[in-house]
């Protein structure tokens, strides 16, 4: 079988797909069967996904031993050079690189590279283009553990059942669908079609406001949608012929003689015709010199963004100067237009200041809306607050991840120096939404809209972990950058878990009012018991996930700004404040009320413990579980875009 | 086909007749239908069937046509109208763009058609009145996008317009019907007076009403300084304006959009679905045409000397990239206040022609490209709504939206599919709505990259126009989420009431029209690269031929006289001298190198390809200096 990466990578993608479809054959009436067979499309997808994940992991991230092992001269041996090849080689543009070399020779793309490109809409240049690096498996692992989960917890929706667990699994194609995209239109269709299932799946299961939570949910994201779009048109119109390989200029010059020598030959001219077929053959072959090439490639993209924030900041080396030498020294007519045309495009817009502070803000926009960001976060709680447990799952767990993955694929890699440049007012958000979101969650008397204001401020970890570009140590961003990913996953198990911990008890008491449980440990110990352990997971009590994440963003954090870091380190006060306080009036004390509630049942058992269990592993040993396959990819983004400011 | 037989051969008329097959297949089921009504015993047929015979007979030939076309083997007659692509003395033109627009509305009476059998209006007795309506209306409309003349262009709009005043007004015994209609005669009246009125200013101003010919003219009198001191000549804007209100008018932009909602909640769905996709679809052809012309979308143009094209475009972009952006808000503002489900349909018909105008307001090539890509995608999106909402009304006896509460437990089919329309109309992906919105924004965003260095002005003009699109998108979230919300948020009166909801039981043939369109919209917005193939070709061999309808006017009507053999007649832009269509009031006489007699000139001269060299053995194109000289 040629390409299995390909086979897996659209099977993980468009099994809920198939299992959706597959809903529409069942008779009505039969809803427990249905249930059960989204549960095991869902099953079939984590299943799949953990077979990739082991696949991805074995041929493409474990190699530093390997490759230490394999330099024969012991002088040469040297770990840290070992372990920064290994980065790079692990990173999805060198495995492109790969790809697009064979493509010059018509060879089959190879089977194990989880990166694979494909025709799919030609006259836009549009490509069906999955990867995965460390970054995205990480989260596509989690996205199709929270669904098996949230399917499991879903077993108590009885309001038309077979629509809910149709949208449910296609909300599931579109989350992992965007985690593969390497296309930036591929990838903007998936994130719409995430939108439309979220949409019904709050408005018509949610609570009493649902309508008006769900509207305001599309509509935020709609706008971060036109953001998006509008930034997607842009980089698409650029012309990127520099970027995509091929022969050098000065190789081409003599080509381009040629073919102006075929034109002028077959113009005619006094005793002999014109042969006008030929002709146009040959004005095409002129012509394709200098035809625009535009592309939806994200890596490319990256390329082009790349140049661009070396040519503003004219360090030496740059495209534009080294253009500009030549220039100076080429002598060939044909080989000096070339070189003019190249002058040309790389004065185009997306080379200047402008141009990239625009497209910078028009994406991060459009991602931090679904982070949420402050000022854009009013969605979320009236979301969370009437989305049905499952839903908030996978809302707090996954979709918000989107947003910070958006930013970390697509809008730093992109737009490199407008990221740099305005670090520190990103930096400043970020520390805004730990400070803001704390506090709002504090004021809270509902249960759901406390962990909802949590979500937004442990999003701001992710946000400050971002952006703390510093100038002199790329040791301290990786630092940050490997602490808002790990934050990422953690939060996802966490936010989760306490969503499902609040639906759990709203299904007994039937009100999220905190200021009216009291007592809940006496009658459900093993609820109070996970309950305890998943807050404290969020609170950031150490060896617990919450912990580690944190940690590593402040520590960056301190050598990007102290205030900032400070600040940060506070926060956790407030966290445990909130928290602390939070299980004081839940679980604390006695209320002779709820004396008679049932503990948990064994489906809320086995919806809980993977999380609690994730929880502490993910804490004791995040090294084993996530940094060592997932720091090359991370940390090989931070090297990659820290030459912007290290080349001197 | 007819003019491959031998003894045909030459006869320029029947391969004009065979260029206008499609429509001639039209004439003559009218025909047969108003034959067909003076038997007794025909009077038990559906006319339906014999509509929709001929009407896919036509699709038919209309296929072999865009398959087909350029293929210039053998037959002169129809090689020489290939290369001058005019029909009937110059009246029509006869290009890709006429084909795909051919196809475009045939296909959609197909399905017109289809959907008036299913709902079952018109009933048998009325099915002759009714289908006779239809497809005369659909002749007129097929000219108005095949049209190179003024005059046609007003026969074609009449012709498009009374049927359809007719047909809005065909549910005899409902005073909004009436009221519909009289109100849309008493507009559409009005519109084509003014039209009518700029078509005599500009005929009388510059002695013809060929648009090519107008074209010249406009580009050589618009960079002058005329007597007036200005720098256009008043009677020459007041003219086109009239002329752009008239094709407005058709459109439903805002502010000549006032007819649409009434006649569209006042007509029978069927018919409302036909006027908001037809005729749109043939005034947005005729406006493409008319701009595209007028700004010299020919590879020649260029080198016309003293022509001003950029000129025109300078009057063009803004004039209509403001129709396009306040015609999209508007409609999408009034939209979210109604509560008629096809009035609702009929402002959101009117913020969609706002979105095809954006695609227009770009005057090239891409823009119309997208608009044809759009069109297709608006056809199955508007025609889908509105058959699902014609279906529902036969099923619960109303279009209000407020009877469609909770509806999606009564029939989850009809909802899923109403849902299909509507997003698609909204512009979700992976629905085709998306790409044919995508398509014009991109067309926008590079036809403003492509201003940015040349003319600042309309730079910020077409992004002020892409961002507004952008705008436009979300807001009209508001309303189609607002139908999707009451169908399936909002709990019907049984539900509330605590009884089970009584489902609707929708005929296997209703449902299978929703379905084939849910899954064509599905299915084009998935894999969408053929289609986009196809409406680039629509507008890409779209040959004005202006410079050489100027430069070589007819003489007389035209001989039989055979091409020069060897001449390639492949080849983009390829075709020699013939002359382009003649001017009613007859040409100057052998002008500017142009052979009386109007054959094609043999020497170098002839055959020139579009493409190639500039200038290579083609004599100076000669310009009209002063068009008040010359003889009426």
């Amino acid at each position: 079988m040629q390409e299995t990466d390909l086979l897996l990578m659209s099977l993980i993608i468009f099994v809920p797909t198939f299992f959706a479809v597959g809903l529409i054959f069942f008779p009505r009436g039969k809803e427990e069967a249905m249930r059960w067979w989204a549960l095991a499309g869902t099953a079939l997808t984590l299943g799949l996904t953990l077979c990739a994940f082991i696949d991805f992991k074995a041929k493409t991230l474990d190699k530093v031993g390997a490759l230490y092992a394999s330099q024969a001269n012991p002088a040469e041996k040297n770990w840290e050079n070992t372990v920064k090849e290994n980065r790079a080689r692990t990173s999805l543009a060198y495995r492109v690189e790969e790809i697009n070399k064979r493509a010059g020779v018509a060879e089959p793309q190879p089977a194990d590279d989880y990166v694979s490109r494909h025709p799919w809409i030609e006259p836009f240049h549009i490509e069906y283009y999955l990867g995965a690096d460390g970054i995205s498996m990480a989260l596509v692992v989690m996205t199709a553990g929270l669904s098996f989960l949230a399917m499991i917890a879903s077993w108590n929706i009885e309001k038309m059942v077979r629509g809910y667990l149709m949208l449910f699994l296609l909300l599931e194609t579109g989350m992992l669908g965007t985690f593969f995209a390497l296309d930036f239109f591929l990838f903007f269709i998936f994130w719409e079609v995430m939108l439309l299932p979220m949409y019904f799946l709050i408005g018509v299961w949610g609570g009493p406001r649902r309508e008006y939570a769900a509207i305001k949910f599309f509509l935020y994201t709609l706008l971060g949608s036109a953001f998006i779009l509008i930034a997607l048109l842009a980089l698409y119109f650029t012309d990127v012929r520099d970027f995509v390989g091929g022969p050098e200029l000065a190789a081409q010059a003599p080509k381009l003689k040629e073919a102006r020598a075929e034109v002028a030959r077959n113009q005619g001219g006094p005793g002999r015709g014109t042969n006008y077929v030929a002709l146009q053959a040959a004005q095409n072959q002129v012509n394709s010199f200098f035809a625009p090439i535009h592309s939806f490639d994200l890596l490319l993209l990256a390329k082009v963004g790349h140049e661009a924030a070396l040519i503003i900041d004219q360090r030496p080396g740059n495209m534009l100067e080294q253009t500009n030498k030549q220039l100076a020294e080429a002598k060939d007519p044909e080989l000096k237009e070339l070189l003019e045309a190249r002058k040309k495009r790389l004065e185009q817009p997306l080379f200047t200041r402008g141009f990239q502070y625009t497209m910078f803000l028009l994406l991060f926009i459009g991602f931090a809306i679904k982070l949420p960001m402050v000022p854009f976060h009013t969605w979320l709680p009236d979301a969370h607050v009437e989305a049905p447990t499952p839903i908030s799952m996978i809302l707090a767990g996954v979709l918000l991840k989107l947003g910070g993955y958006g930013i970390l694929r697509i809008a730093y890699p992109i737009c490199p120096w407008a990221a740099k440049d305005l670090a520190w007012y990103i930096a400043l958000f970020g520390v805004i939404n730990l400070v803001y979101g704390a506090f709002a969650a504090m004021a809270q008397t509902d249960f759901k809209k406390l962990v909802a204001y949590s979500s937004v401020s442990h999003m701001g970890y992710v946000i400050l972990g971002i952006a703390v570009w510093p100038a002199s140590n790329n040791e301290f961003w990786a630092w940050g950058m490997n602490g808002a990913m790990f934050q990422m996953l953690a939060h996802g198990v966490s936010s989760a878990g306490m969503f499902f911990m609040v639906g759990v008890i709203y299904d007994r008491a039937h009100h999220r009012n905190l200021d009216n449980f009291r007592g809940l440990y006496e009658p459900m110990p093993v609820y109070g018991g996970m309950a305890a352990i998943i807050f404290f997971a969020a609170l950031g009590l150490p060896g617990l996930c919450g912990f580690v994440g944190e940690f590593m963003v402040v520590l960056a954090t301190w050598n990007f700004s102290q205030a900032f870091a400070v600040l940060a380190a506070l926060t956790v006060v407030l966290t445990a404040g909130y928290v602390l306080w939070t299980i004081q009036r839940v679980f604390m004390g006695t209320n002779p009320a709820y004396k008679n509630f049932q503990d948990m049942n064994l489906r809320e058992i086995a919806c809980a413990v993977p999380l609690v269990v994730f929880c502490v592993l993910l804490g004791v040993m995040p090294m084993y579980f996530v940094f060592s396959w997932m720091e090359p990819s991370v940390t090989g983004l931070v090297d990659t875009l820290f030459q912007l400011t290290s080349v001197k | 086909m007819i003019y491959r037989l031998p003894f045909f051969r030459g006869a320029e008329l029947l391969a004009n007749c065979d260029a206008f097959a499609p429509e001639l297949i039209l004439c003559a089921a009218i025909v047969l239908m108003l034959v067909l009504r003076l038997f007794a015993s025909f009077t038990r047929v559906h006319m339906g069937y014999v509509a929709l015979g001929s009407t896919l007979a036509a699709l038919f030939m209309a296929v072999t046509q865009w398959t087909g076309y350029g293929q210039t083997s053998t037959p002169t007659a129809y090689q020489e109208m290939m290369q001058t692509n005019s029909l009937f003395t110059g009246l029509l033109v006869y290009d890709t763009l006429t084909v795909y627009l051919r196809i475009f509305l045939l296909a959609f009476m197909v399905m017109v058609i289809w959907l008036t059998l299913l709902t079952g209006i018109p009933d048998r007795e009325d099915s002759a009145d009714f289908y006779t309506l239809l497809i005369g209306s659909t002749i007129g409309m097929c000219l108005m996008a095949s049209t190179n003349h003024l005059l046609m262009m007003f026969i074609g709009i009449e012709m498009a317009s009374l049927p359809s005043y007719a047909l809005a007004g065909f549910l005899k015994g409902r005073r909004r019907s009436s009221e519909a209609a009289l109100k849309y005669v008493v507009y559409g009246g009005g519109a084509a007076g003014v039209m009518l009125y700029g078509i005599s200013l500009l005929a009388g101003k510059f002695g013809t009403a060929s648009l090519p010919h107008l074209a010249v003219h406009f580009a050589t009198s618009l960079g002058q300084v005329g007597a007036t001191g200005l720098h256009f000549d008043p009677l020459m804007i007041l003219g086109t304006l009239f002329i752009v209100i008239g094709i407005a008018f058709k459109l439903a932009v805002v502010p000549f959009h006032f007819w649409c909602p009434d006649v569209f909640e006042g007509a029978s769905a069927e018919v409302a679905g036909f006027l908001s996709v037809a005729s749109k679809a043939a005034a947005l052809a005729l406006l493409a045409r008319f701009a595209l012309v007028l700004s010299g979308l020919d590879p020649n143009a260029d080198n016309l000397p003293g022509a001003h094209w950029e000129e025109m475009r300078r009057y063009l972009i803004p004039t209509l990239a403001v129709f396009a952006i306040v015609t999209a808000t508007f409609g999408n503002m009034a939209a979210y206040l109604q509560t008629n489900l096809k009035r609702l349909l009929a402002y959101s018909t009117i913020a969609h022609a706002g979105y095809m105008l954006m695609g227009l307001a770009t005057v090239n090539r891409e823009g119309t490209k997208a608009v044809l890509f759009y069109l297709v995608a608006y056809f199955l999106m508007n025609l889908g709504a509105f058959a699902i909402v014609a279906f529902l009304r036969n099923q619960t006896g109303s279009e209000d939206l407020g009877a469609f509460r909770g509806l999606v437990r009564r029939s989850p089919f009809m909802v899923v599919a109403l849902s299909v329309c509507l997003l698609s109309l909204l512009g979700v992906p992976p629905l085709v709505g998306f790409v044919g919105k995508f398509q014009v924004f991109a067309a926008l965003f590079d036809a403003a990259k492509g201003y940015g260095e040349k003319d600042h002005t309309l730079s910020v003009i077409l992004y002020t126009t892409l961002v507004f699109g952008a705008l436009n998108s979300v807001l009209s979230a508001f309303y189609y989420l607002k139908v999707m919300k009451v169908m399936i948020l909002e709990r019907g009166l049984e539900d509330v009431e605590g009884k089970a909801p009584t489902p609707l039981v929708m005929p296997w043939g209703d449902q299978l029209y929703a379905g084939v369109f849910s899954l064509a919209l599905l299915g084009l917005g998935l894999y969408w690269g053929p289609l986009d193939r196809a409406s680039a070709e629509g507008v890409e061999r779209f040959r004005p031929e202006i410079v050489k309808a100027e430069v070589r006017p007819t003489g007389p009507p035209r001989g039989m006289t055979p091409p020069p053999g060897g001449a390639p007649t492949q080849g983009p832009g390829a075709g020699g001298g013939r002359p382009g269509g003649g001017r009613p009031g007859g040409g100057r006489p052998g002008g500017g190198g142009g052979r009386p007699g109007g054959g094609r000139p043999g020497g170098p001269g002839g055959g020139r390809p579009g493409g190639g060299p500039p200038g290579g053995g083609r004599p100076a194109p000669e310009v009209p200096e002063n068009p008040g000289e010359r003889p009426r």
